[in-house]
């Protein structure tokens, strides 16, 4: 697929919608999509037309999180990549302007949100779930850590009980239980769900919009003070998980298609 | 009171408090020969006029000042630089007698933070930044901003800040003592005025008195700067707002300073 239509913004009744366009790869994120989303994201903060914003995915997924065949082709060569760096340069940003954009962004997660892409999820102001999909700290399969704001958002949205659990285990998170914990706003069926997302997004961007920036100023304030310094612990942790033995092996055994057999190093 | 007409900055004067807002938008504010002129002359009109007590210094929502003007500079050689001597006139800056307060948001760099800090309190917006990015562009702050940054955050973060150029916000900038009062954006200078006016209430003499005593600490010895305090306490002994003050304090009402 080309570059150019990896991801798709539109903006219309004062609405900025944007699509993670590689569904044949579940979206999942290559460093050029993480890039367009920076841009997207700050080019709709700028915008005097955009008052509210939903981020989807096209086809089954919402996203898979990074796309391990770009980090299987560095392990190839015999390189261990440098996971802090790519995520304060990709990852962090994106989190960040998400948080601080003053500006109500909703998820409608139409399909997995797996790794960074459940963390993307989590990040938002609002989370429209489409029917069956599931969320997964899918980081702990190949041998990291769960990056990208995850270990600050989802301890705060479920508890650091089943968090921890779903971190350790990297189990689906259904819709319902999810639902259950108060970790997503509403479940709709799947061909409803832009719909149901976009006339949240109107109703939003014709309500008091600088009551409502002002309102996430004092949620952010009061939920997510650090969520600076986490990030830049989490892709700290990131750096030493990503020179381990386990991550080789994990990302090798994933595109192999086997049970990786971890040593703990 | 003669009122002069600026080109690059605007005044103004709100009960007590004279305002200067420093007014080059489509440059950042970027702190040129004669904008550094005129706020001179704006800092020195108000430091006369009896009728004001305290100074709030500010620039725009998006920038204090974004720093020196690069375009003037660029060309010289350190002969023509040290002939044309511009830090005298950030000297005059340090000689206002009357307290100056920063209304600082968006970006105070270089040039700007170090004027900033010349200024005797920081109020900052929630998204201001401040840094000494000169190293980036091969030269160091040359207004003062090694002696003061460091005097305020101490050795390491100034070396730190100094030497990677990096800039650092506002809420930083409060945690190492570099900023006194951090507001939302949109109210930061209704805060620095609140401020001003607290301050403005205060006998202008002893305001004075204390200002310069306090800057004295930052020069010569303790020995010399607890002798040069004990001086102006001793010295405003001969106020009447000294008088005044004190029998107010000892008859339990609120004091009137004249400032006499």
């Amino acid at each position: 697929m080309a570059e150019e239509t990896i991801l798709l913004t539109e903006i219309k009744n004062g609405v900025g919608i944007i699509t993670l366009n590689r569904p044949d790869k579940l979206n999942s994120f290559t460093d050029e999509l993480t890039f367009r989303l920076q841009d997207a994201l700050k080019e709709m903060e700028k915008s005097k037309d955009v008052k509210a914003i939903v981020i989807t995915g096209a086809g089954r997924g919402f996203c898979a999180g990074q796309d391990l065949q770009s980090r299987s082709i560095s392990h190839e060569e015999g390189v261990r990549p440098s996971l802090g760096d790519s995520i304060r340069r990709r990852y962090n940003p994106i989190i960040t302007k998400i948080r601080r954009m003053e500006k109500p962004i909703i998820a409608a997660v139409n399909g997995v949100a797996a790794g960074a892409g459940a963390s993307l999820a989590f990040a938002c102001d609002y989370r429209i779930v489409a029917e069956g999909v599931s969320f997964i700290q899918s980081f702990t399969k190949v041998g990291l850590v769960p990056d990208s704001g995850a270990t600050f958002l989802l301890p705060r949205l479920i508890g650091a009980t089943r968090a921890f659990d779903l971190m350790l285990s990297a189990d689906k998170l259904e819709a319902k239980e999810a639902l259950e914990l108060g970790a997503i706003n509403k479940i709709v069926a799947a061909d409803a769900l832009m719909k149901e997302a976009t006339e949240l997004a109107e109703k939003l961007a014709k309500g008091p919009t600088k009551a409502f920036a002002l309102t996430k100023r004092a949620v952010n304030r009061s939920m997510f003070c650090d969520l600076e310094e986490l990030l830049e612990y989490e892709a700290q942790l990131q750096e030493i998980a990503g020179r381990s033995d386990d991550f080789a092996e994990g990302v090798k055994a994933f595109v192999e298609k086997r049970t990786p057999a971890y040593t703990g190093k | 009171m003669m009122t002069l007409t600026y080109k690059n900055i605007l005044t103004s004067t709100e009960d007590q408090i004279g305002i200067v807002t420093l007014n080059r938008p489509t440059v950042l504010n970027a702190l040129s020969h004669e904008l550094m002129d005129e706020l001179v002359k704006a800092l020195e009109e108000f430091d006369r006029d009896d009728n004001i007590r305290v100074i709030i210094l500010t620039g725009s929502e998006r920038a204090f000042a974004a720093g020196a003007d690069i375009k003037e500079m660029s060309d010289e050689t350190t002969i023509s630089i040290m002939n044309k001597d511009r830090f005298a006139t950030w000297d005059r800056v340090r000689c206002t007698k009357k307290p100056i307060i920063a209304a600082v948001s968006g970006f105070a760099l270089g040039g700007g933070c170090e004027l900033v800090m010349t200024c005797d309190m920081i109020v900052a917006s929630e998204t201001a930044q401040f840094g000494q990015p000169e190293i980036n562009i091969g030269v160091i702050p040359g207004a003062g901003g090694t002696q003061r940054l460091t005097r305020v955050v101490g050795k390491h973060k100034a070396m730190e800040i100094i030497l990677t150029g990096r800039t650092i916000t506002a809420h930083e900038a409060h945690a190492m003592g570099l900023v006194n009062r951090v507001a939302p954006v949109e109210l930061y200078l209704d805060e620095a005025k609140a401020l001003a006016k607290e301050i403005a209430k205060k006998s202008p003499v002893a305001v004075k008195l204390a200002k310069e005593a306090i800057l004295k600490a930052f020069d010569g010895s303790l020995v010399e700067g607890l002798e040069f305090e004990r001086k102006n306490f001793y010295m405003l002994f001969s106020s009447e707002d000294q008088k005044e003050g004190m029998r107010a304090f000892l008859e339990k009402r609120q004091a009137t300073f004249t400032g006499r």
